[in-house]
């Protein structure tokens, strides 16, 4: 709890001196022509937890996916606007958006750990893909595995396959395999809604250990996650046929105790979505 | 919570009802009997006719048995059940129609000369101890070598231009590869022939049948490989990507790994494809009597030549060597359809 205190208030006096370690300016999606996501404009402070919560449909996803740009692997993908990390636009002309996604890490709904790869290979497959080397293979592994709080549960069977994993265990082993790369930010889209409470309880504890060292993102549909895990949080909302926008955004305490707007109130309070 | 009565561990759905067992017995073993009964009195003949009767009859007795029977059941669902049996009778029935008389025949002209002789010195209609097949067996092993390494690497590539690149010429490829699916056997030949052989390119040899071939093998592949390549979830293309991996790695890496199973089956596939065309090789291949090892030059023979040739010959011991030749042929497929399933087990087991 003295973490979470103490990153929160690290939180607020960044918010407070505009210094974002990832920050999205007037961002605007279209998906062909198709406008879905309105001028979100966040600010992600540096080792701070945020939450994007809001009904389906609300561009909470589309959104996440503009931070590492895998927006654009989707055909038929528009953007403007810009993402600032560390101050660059990612977006810029000369980023290469293979530097951006090293940088920036991504852990998506359905665990999809490679499955003809062992749980070692799986742990590695990052460095092998980017075309990196490590000196001490053994000790990564270990490393990043014990921070994904998997370390007792694989430990003696680091060599059979990733399939052989329940499914919260290979959330965390996908968790695991974006730490190699010791990303700065972690981005991570609803990453325990196909996951038991058992699983959700430890992946929790996992993020908030992990914002001490870096700057996560999370898109969650439970309310009480958003609570639990988050230092600030932005609610978004679509409305029929319309591209979905940011509702508000600030301190996940007071976003959910005293919110600003009467949508947030009735959403937070389960009255829709 | 204990409980002092214990329930014993039953398996309800399994429970004896030795009057509908009877009943069961009686109409789908007397049914097909009476039938037999039936074809043997009256006079009629052959396969087809023992069958429609065991049909007809099989499906009234099913339709009552469905009305009255101890478990009721509906008339429709027993004559659907009753259809499907007749389908895989007759599914059944047309394979070993074919297979066997060719094993049969094949068998009864064995001898061990013909697996290791070549032709060179075999008058037509001479006994079957004298010369083989070899050169027809190495001719085709060596042609479809050939067809293979032309064709699967370009169909694999064709597949994952369509799958993974998705550039802008996809829908072009797509359709070019279903029209050259629909590309006649003897449409490759003539254009091998016209294209390489009559402008002087290349003579009638083995590299010609090859390419002829790997006309025809080229579409297989590279659908099969296709729909195998759309197997690969979506999901994994998305971790390698988020991981920071180019798209060259993705494929090397993730895609081709997790397709690597269906891959080899898209591969026999096509070879399965094109071991038994005969059209295009008499074109291009040419055939021959003696063995020639050399695809680049001089004429070769295949084992769809050499059944061609000695059916044409017409002597009951050129004819019986056609039979043997169709039962290496037929095991060559087999053979090779087998070790596909073998490999491709071994690798899902993993």
């Amino acid at each position: 709890m003295e973490v979470s205190l103490d990153t929160q208030t690290a939180t607020t006096t960044q918010l407070l001196n505009g210094e974002a370690h990832l920050e999205a300016r007037n961002i605007n999606v279209w998906f062909s022509g198709k406008h879905v996501l309105a001028d979100v404009n966040l600010q992600f402070p540096k080792n701070s937890v945020t939450a994007l919560i809001g009904p389906s449909g609300c561009g909470k996803s589309t959104f996440i996916r503009t931070l590492d740009r895998m927006h654009e692997l989707i055909p038929g993908a528009q953007l403007s606007g810009e993402v600032l990390f560390n101050g660059k636009d990612i977006y810029g002309p000369a980023i290469d958006p293979i530097s951006v996604r090293l940088d920036i890490g991504m852990v998506f709904q359905k665990p999809n750990p490679f499955p003809t790869m062992t749980i070692r290979e799986n742990v590695l497959s990052g460095l092998k893909l980017s075309g990196r080397k490590v000196r001490n293979e053994d000790s990564l592994v270990e490393s990043c595995i014990t921070r994904a709080s998997l370390w007792p549960e694989v430990k003696d069977r680091l060599n059979s396959s990733a399939g052989s994993l329940s499914g919260g265990q290979q959330q965390r082993l996908c968790i695991a395999r974006s730490l190699a790369l010791d990303p700065e930010v972690l981005l991570m889209d609803e990453p325990c809604s196909a996951l038991d409470p058992g699983s959700t309880r430890r992946i929790e504890a996992t993020i908030r250990e992990l914002s001490e060292s870096m700057t996560v993102v999370i898109v969650t549909h439970n309310m009480q996650q958003a609570q639990r895990v988050s230092d600030q949080t932005a609610f978004f909302l679509a409305e029929e046929g319309e591209p979905g926008y940011v509702v508000e955004f600030g301190p996940t305490d007071s976003l959910f105790s005293a919110p600003n707007d009467p949508r947030t109130e009735d959403y937070v309070n389960g009255r829709f979505g | 919570m204990t409980s002092t009565v214990k329930s014993p561990a039953r398996k309800p759905w399994d429970a004896k009802d030795s009057g509908y067992r009877y009943q069961q017995l009686l109409v789908h073993v007397g049914t097909p009997l009476l039938a037999a009964l039936i074809v043997f009195v009256s006079g009629i003949r052959g396969g087809s006719g023992l069958f429609f009767t065991w049909l007809g009859l099989h499906l009234i007795t099913g339709a009552l048995l469905a009305k009255f029977g101890r478990k009721k059941s509906t008339i429709a669902n027993s004559s659907m059940e009753i259809l499907l049996v007749a389908s895989l009778i007759l599914f059944v029935s047309a394979a070993l129609s074919v297979l066997l008389p060719v094993f049969i025949k094949g068998i009864s002209a064995f001898s061990s000369n013909l697996l290791f002789q070549d032709a060179a010195t075999v008058e037509p209609g001479a006994e079957l101890i004298n010369g083989g097949i070899l050169h027809a067996i190495l001719g085709t092993v060596i042609i479809v070598i050939l067809a293979s390494v032309i064709s699967i690497p370009i169909g694999i590539l064709a597949a994952l231009y369509v799958t993974e690149v998705r550039g802008r010429l996809t829908p072009y490829v797509r359709f070019f590869v279903q029209a050259m699916s629909g590309v006649p056997s003897i449409v490759a030949g003539l254009f091998v022939y016209a294209a390489l052989i009559v402008t002087g390119v290349l003579s009638f040899s083995g590299v010609s049948g090859a390419i002829a071939l790997s006309i025809l093998m080229l579409p297989t592949v590279a659908r099969t490989a296709e729909e195998v390549l759309l197997l690969v979830p979506d999901d994994l293309r998305s971790a390698a990507l988020a991981l920071g991996a180019t798209q060259r790695k993705v494929v090397r890496m993730v895609v081709l790994p997790s397709a690597g199973a269906g891959l080899v089956t898209a591969s026999i596939l096509g070879v399965a494809r094109v071991t038994g065309e005969t059209a295009p090789l008499l074109l291009t291949a040419f055939g021959s009597t003696a063995v020639n090892t050399n695809p680049f030059s001089e004429p070769m023979s295949a084992l769809p030549i050499y059944i061609f040739t000695q059916m044409l010959l017409g002597t009951d011991n050129d004819v019986a060597r056609a039979w043997f030749a169709c039962m290496v042929l037929l095991t060559m497929v087999g053979v090779l359809f087998g070790t596909a399933r073998l490999l491709v087990n071994r690798r899902s087991l993993k």
